[in-house]
């Protein structure tokens, strides 16, 4: 039984001899081989030749890749080779990858078995990187599989030879589906694929996955979607395998109270590593891993090859350590998410995972990394940073014991992404609104699309869909004669394909090296060296010239800006700072807080946890109280001059941040005096200059009122007026939909204008146009995304009550972690002018001391 | 709109809420809408409009909100009705682009016309719009010496002493507590000041940028920051760096 498999169960498929499925070349290729072909690969290619979508869910090294290209390497060898001087065929297949380079490394694992069997079959890549001759090449005389990247397609589906490059299109191969559908990227992917089938009707979707919490979501996903039919792909799920051996690292060290770095760990995974041919150390953010890389270095004493790998750092750097890597020539990579995917890593036997993993899929994903061969078990060593991770790590064990999943579902469609494809497909040809809004519906995720929406977007797309009509000259999209929406010139065509994709980066400078002049002459720093990367621009703007910062694995000494380049040097200082990005940090699962929440509340699951950890909350069992799995406890306590909340709610930072703007906000009106708040994954502390315990215990205000679900109502509306997350929401919306360019033609704008526009237009849109639909989009977006308004709805409706008080004379145990965080968040928005009142204040004071000086 | 929304209760006379400081002698008050007051000459400039900018993108295929203009001029009202000044002086790239004062809808002409009556009304050219504006009150000038004082859009190297101009969008940032905060600024060092950006749609250069260098002393520098109903005044050797 393997261990991926015990919620979704197999379709057990052992069909005896189909040999006629397969022709000669194949089964004197498999005998050469001394294989037999899977299950799987067999059950796979009979379903889809009977004219079914399909799904597979399969673990790593289950030869998913081969089962899902098999029907049309079967199909593509019954064919032949097209003679010379035929006429024009198109693709036959196409394969969409999540990253540009797996779609390159499966084109070298494909072309392998394809050349042993000498099949008739031309196979080639198209991504971001294909020199401009090749896609032309390709245009006019297309491969038979073409690899490629959602992206890529959206450009090849809006160019106007589409229908003739499409129209003989048998598959679409969808590889690592599970990464893809939950995010923009696969609403706009699921947007090509409704007009793929247009193109080529009878065309049949394959889609290749990990193990999901819902495949019928996927499996909706791959089939065409119509009123009143339930349409989805059939679903083959392998098990199989054997299970992981995951641990928690046991250390002598001292677990910290607070914190992401596991600085304390250090010399056990240095220990780990050593006693591994290959490591991959996996943790949750690029600053994360710069800290790791560092702190593994510092003790590296036997030089070990230990290298580092995240989305920041200069591509020709990443391709060193994957090829590395792949020669077995390392024995660690510090790595973040980038290396989560299906690319073949060579012999790594040990995955280290720094930090909490944040939710049980993830896990399991990263797990699967080591080791490709299905029947040896995946050895992995959780580090947990603090020791409320100590509990979400033993969650996350469990939750892969009993094959537990919580990836995110599918979703409704976003409508910046619409605006995009809509602007795309008027590219490609004059659209009729019906028809393209027929095909858009059959997407699942856009199937409940209201018509009135879908010509809102089609307003946006035109000009911007103001109540005021003062654009209507400017329209990028018109209406002919005809009723056909076209666009109104070439440009716009041209301006679609330099912004097409639903990847925005927020605004990062490039990193490079430059000889440090000795003189400390800035206003000439020397010719430009070596790019090692990007970083974001807010954190390059707060830097001075001589401040040093921890990037790519090196302490760099920040040397100025010059035009789009953040110019460093060598530095030795030590204790520099660490660039922070953006959306960096996962939120904690929802599953995963469940299952911390019932092991807190359940002393018998105490005892696996380890000494430091159980002792801590035995004392707090003593000195306040553990809350119960559906109980919402709240500690009051006095501090130095402050009082303090601490809610103990599990939901995660975003969530409580959430809850915390709006708890304030209500404190604040019931004359509490709340200062501040800051939030962790586990809880929300909250502090102000009114007693609060003695407020709560008087009913002044109650507690379910302060806690009831109206919170959701008009006090989010007044806080989201005046939300920073929600302009940054905004701008992506805003990139996405084609308001704002990334890229212009000709003018290659600084992310930095680009920021600070949407800031404003986001203020202007809100105060003159509250309903319109790109705001519309950033609430959607916001309340599942960044703000998890959602998510905090269902708690407090989870929560009503059962929410217990605990007035307390002092600081508890469980509160110390929360409370240690306090300082350290960022704030924003009011809490701004605070400070900006203290530095001017400041001045004061300084203006003063000059005055009695001078006196 | 916020700056409008929260600005309302700024009395100019509270020290706390607008700045009063010298320009080369000459008494200025820093106004946290953006505006700059010279009470005994009875003046009040402005500068950096950037009038119909959004209409300006939407002509090169990008739909920014067409309220831009409008959000400017509504401010500008506020600021106009403070003071009740006898000349307006606005420091140039008063519209986005050469055409926006051509193309400007009649509405928005109209607010113009009716805060200038009565007083007098003068349109620094800019980078932006160097051929002046048509069809607006006031006249154009591309420098205005007075009073001790040079108006011009772009700041000089070596202008003269008393220089107020706008051109680069001062902000300014600062450091507490390992939190930062970016604002749009007056810069000063009571020998020159640069104006922050009145447009709505209008983004701000550091005070740190190779652009300012070599505009001001710095020991004397001061940035008068824009916060939501008061200017928050802070030495240049006080901010990040």
């Amino acid at each position: 039984m393997h261990y991926i498999d015990r919620v979704n169960r197999i379709e057990a498929l052992t069909r005896e001899n189909p040999p006629s499925l397969l022709p000669p070349p194949f089964l004197r290729w498999f005998a050469e081989k001394g294989w037999q072909p899977r299950a799987h690969q067999l059950d796979l290619l009979s379903r889809v030749s009977g004219g079914e979508n399909m799904l597979l869910i399969a673990p790593t090294g289950a030869g998913k890749t081969l089962a899902g290209f098999l029907p049309s390497l079967v199909s593509l060898t019954k064919r032949g080779k097209i003679p010379p001087g035929s006429a024009f065929t198109g693709i036959h297949t196409l394969y969409i990858s999540p990253l540009k380079a797996l779609a390159v490394d499966i084109e070298r694992n494909l072309m392998k078995p394809v050349g042993e069997m000498g099949l008739p079959i031309r196979i080639e890549n198209r991504t971001g990187d294909t020199p401009a001759a090749k896609r032309q090449r390709q245009k006019l005389n297309p491969p038979d599989i073409l690899l490629t990247t959602p992206e890529q397609l959206a450009l090849l589906l809006a160019n106007g030879e589409a229908e003739r490059f499409f129209k003989n299109l048998k598959y679409v191969v969808l590889d690592e589906l599970h990464s893809l559908v939950a995010s923009k990227r696969g609403h706009l992917l699921s947007l090509g694929l409704a007009r793929l089938r247009r193109l080529a009707p009878a065309m049949q979707a394959v889609g290749l996955s990990a193990t999901v919490a819902d495949p019928m979501d996927l499996q909706r996903w791959l089939a065409p979607q119509r009123e009143r039919e339930d349409n989805h792909a059939g679903l083959i799920t392998v098990s199989g395998g054997a299970r992981p051996e995951i641990s928690i690292l046991a250390t002598e060290e001292r677990v910290p109270w607070a914190g992401h770095s596991a600085a304390y760990a250090i010399g056990d995974i240095y220990r780990a590593i050593g006693q591994q041919k290959t490591t991959l150390l996996f943790v949750n953010t690029r600053s994360q891993a710069e800290r790791v890389f560092q702190d593994l270095w510092t003790v590296n004493e036997d030089n070990l090859p230990i290298a580092l790998h995240h989305g920041s750092l200069d591509v020709g750097q990443r391709r060193k350590v994957e090829a590395a890597m792949s020669e077995n020539r390392l024995r660690a990579v510090v790595a973040t998410s980038t290396l989560d995917l299906g690319i073949d890593w060579g012999d790594v036997d040990m995955v280290v995972h720094v930090g909490a993993p944040k939710g049980a899929s993830r896990l399991a994903q990263r797990i699967g990394r080591a080791n490709h061969r299905m029947d040896e078990p995946s050895r992995a060593i959780l580090v947990p940073a603090n020791r409320f991770e100590v509990m979400e790590c033993q969650a996350a064990l469990d939750a892969n014991y009993i094959g537990a999943q919580d990836t995110p579902p599918v979703g409704r469609g976003a409508l910046d992404v619409l605006a995009q494809h809509v602007l795309g497909m008027a590219c490609a040809a004059p659209f009729d609104p019906l028809v393209l809004y027929e095909e858009i519906t059959s997407a699942a995720p856009y199937a409940d699309l209201s018509w009135e929406t879908f010509e809102r977007v089609i307003d946006f797309v035109a000009t911007g869909g103001y109540a005021l009509r003062t654009y209507e000259r400017y329209a990028k999209i018109r209406k002919t004669a005809e009723g056909l929406w076209r666009v109104s010139n070439p440009q716009i065509a041209q301006q679609y394909r330099l912004n097409v994709g639903t990847i925005v980066e927020s605004p990062m400078l490039n990193v490079r090296m430059v000889k440090h002049n000795a003189r400390g002459n800035r206003s000439s720093p020397g010719r430009g060296g070596m790019s090692l990367g990007k970083v974001e621009e807010n954190f390059v703007e707060m830097l001075s010239p001589g401040d040093t910062f921890l990037f790519s694995g090196k302490v760099l000494r920040f040397e100025g800006i010059r035009e789009s380049e953040c110019l460093v040097s060598q530095g030795y200082k030590l204790d520099p700072k660490v660039p922070a990005y953006n959306g960096g940090k996962f939120p904690l699962s929802t599953y995963l807080a469940q299952q911390v929440r019932k092991m807190l509340a359940d002393p018998t699951r105490h005892a696996t946890l380890p000494d430091q950890v159980r002792d801590w909350l035995a004392l707090q069992k003593d000195l306040s109280m553990l809350p119960k799995e559906d109980e919402l406890l709240i500690e009051t306590f006095p501090r130095g001059s402050r009082h303090y909340m601490v809610i103990y709610a599990f939901e995660g930072r975003l969530a409580h941040q959430t809850l915390g703007m709006l708890l304030t906000r209500r404190l604040d009106r019931a004359g509490l005096k709340p200062l501040g708040f800051v939030a962790t994954d586990y809880s929300l502390a909250v502090w102000g200059l009114e007693d609060l315990g003695a407020a709560f215990a008087t009913g002044r205000p109650l507690l379910a009122d302060l806690f009831d679900e109206d919170m959701l109502g008009d006090d989010l509306e007044a806080w989201l007026n005046e939300s920073f997350l929600l302009k940054r929401t905004f701008r992506t919306c805003a990139v996405i939909a084609g308001l704002i360019d990334q890229r212009h033609p000709g003018k290659e704008k600084s992310g930095r204008q680009v920021t600070v526009s949407a800031d404003l237009i986001y203020d202007v849109l809100r105060s003159h146009e509250p309903d319109h639909i790109l705001l519309e989009a950033t609430r959607n977006d916001a309340s599942s995304g960044l703000l998890e308004i959602e998510r905090l709805g269902d708690m407090l409706a989870r929560i009503k009550g059962h929410i217990t008080h605990r007035p307390l004379e002092q600081i508890s145990p469980l509160a110390v972690p929360v409370m240690l965080e306090i300082g350290r968040e960022s704030v924003n928005g009011d809490a701004q002018d605070f400070l900006l009142a203290e530095a001017a204040d400041d001045l004061f004071d300084e203006a003063m001391a000059t005055a009695a000086r001078a006196g | 709109m916020q700056r409008l929304a929260f600005s309302l209760a700024v009395r100019p006379d509270n020290p706390a809420h607008a700045a009063p400081i010298t320009v080369n002698g000459v008494a200025a008050v820093c106004d946290p809408l953006g505006g700059l007051y010279l009470p005994d000459l009875d003046i009040l400039v402005v500068s950096d409009l950037h009038l119909e900018k959004g209409s300006a993108f939407a002509r090169r295929g990008m739909m920014l909100p067409p309220y831009d203009t409008l959000a400017t001029l509504k401010i500008l009202e506020a600021v106009i009705s403070r003071y009740d000044p006898k000349t307006v002086i606005s420091l140039g790239d008063n519209f986005h682009d050469r055409i926006g004062s051509a193309l400007m809808p009649d509405h928005f002409r109209q607010m113009i016309a009716t805060m200038a009556r009565g007083r007098e009304w003068i349109w620094i050219n800019g980078n932006h719009d160097p051929d002046g504006t048509v069809a607006l009150p006031g006249s154009s000038a591309d420098e205005l010496h007075y009073a001790g004082l040079t108006f011009r859009h772009e700041p000089g190297l070596n202008a003269p002493l008393g220089e107020i101009a706008g051109h680069l969008h001062p902000s300014a940032t600062v450091r507490r507590r390992e939190k930062y905060m970016r604002r749009a600024c007056f810069a000063s060092d009571g020998r020159r000041l640069v104006m922050p950006a009145f447009g709505v749609t209008t983004g701000g250069l550091d005070l740190r940028h190779q652009a300012m260098r070599g505009l001001f002393d710095h020991q004397t520098l001061v940035a008068h920051m824009l916060g939501r109903d008061r200017i928050y005044s802070v030495r240049f050797v006080n901010l990040l760096g």
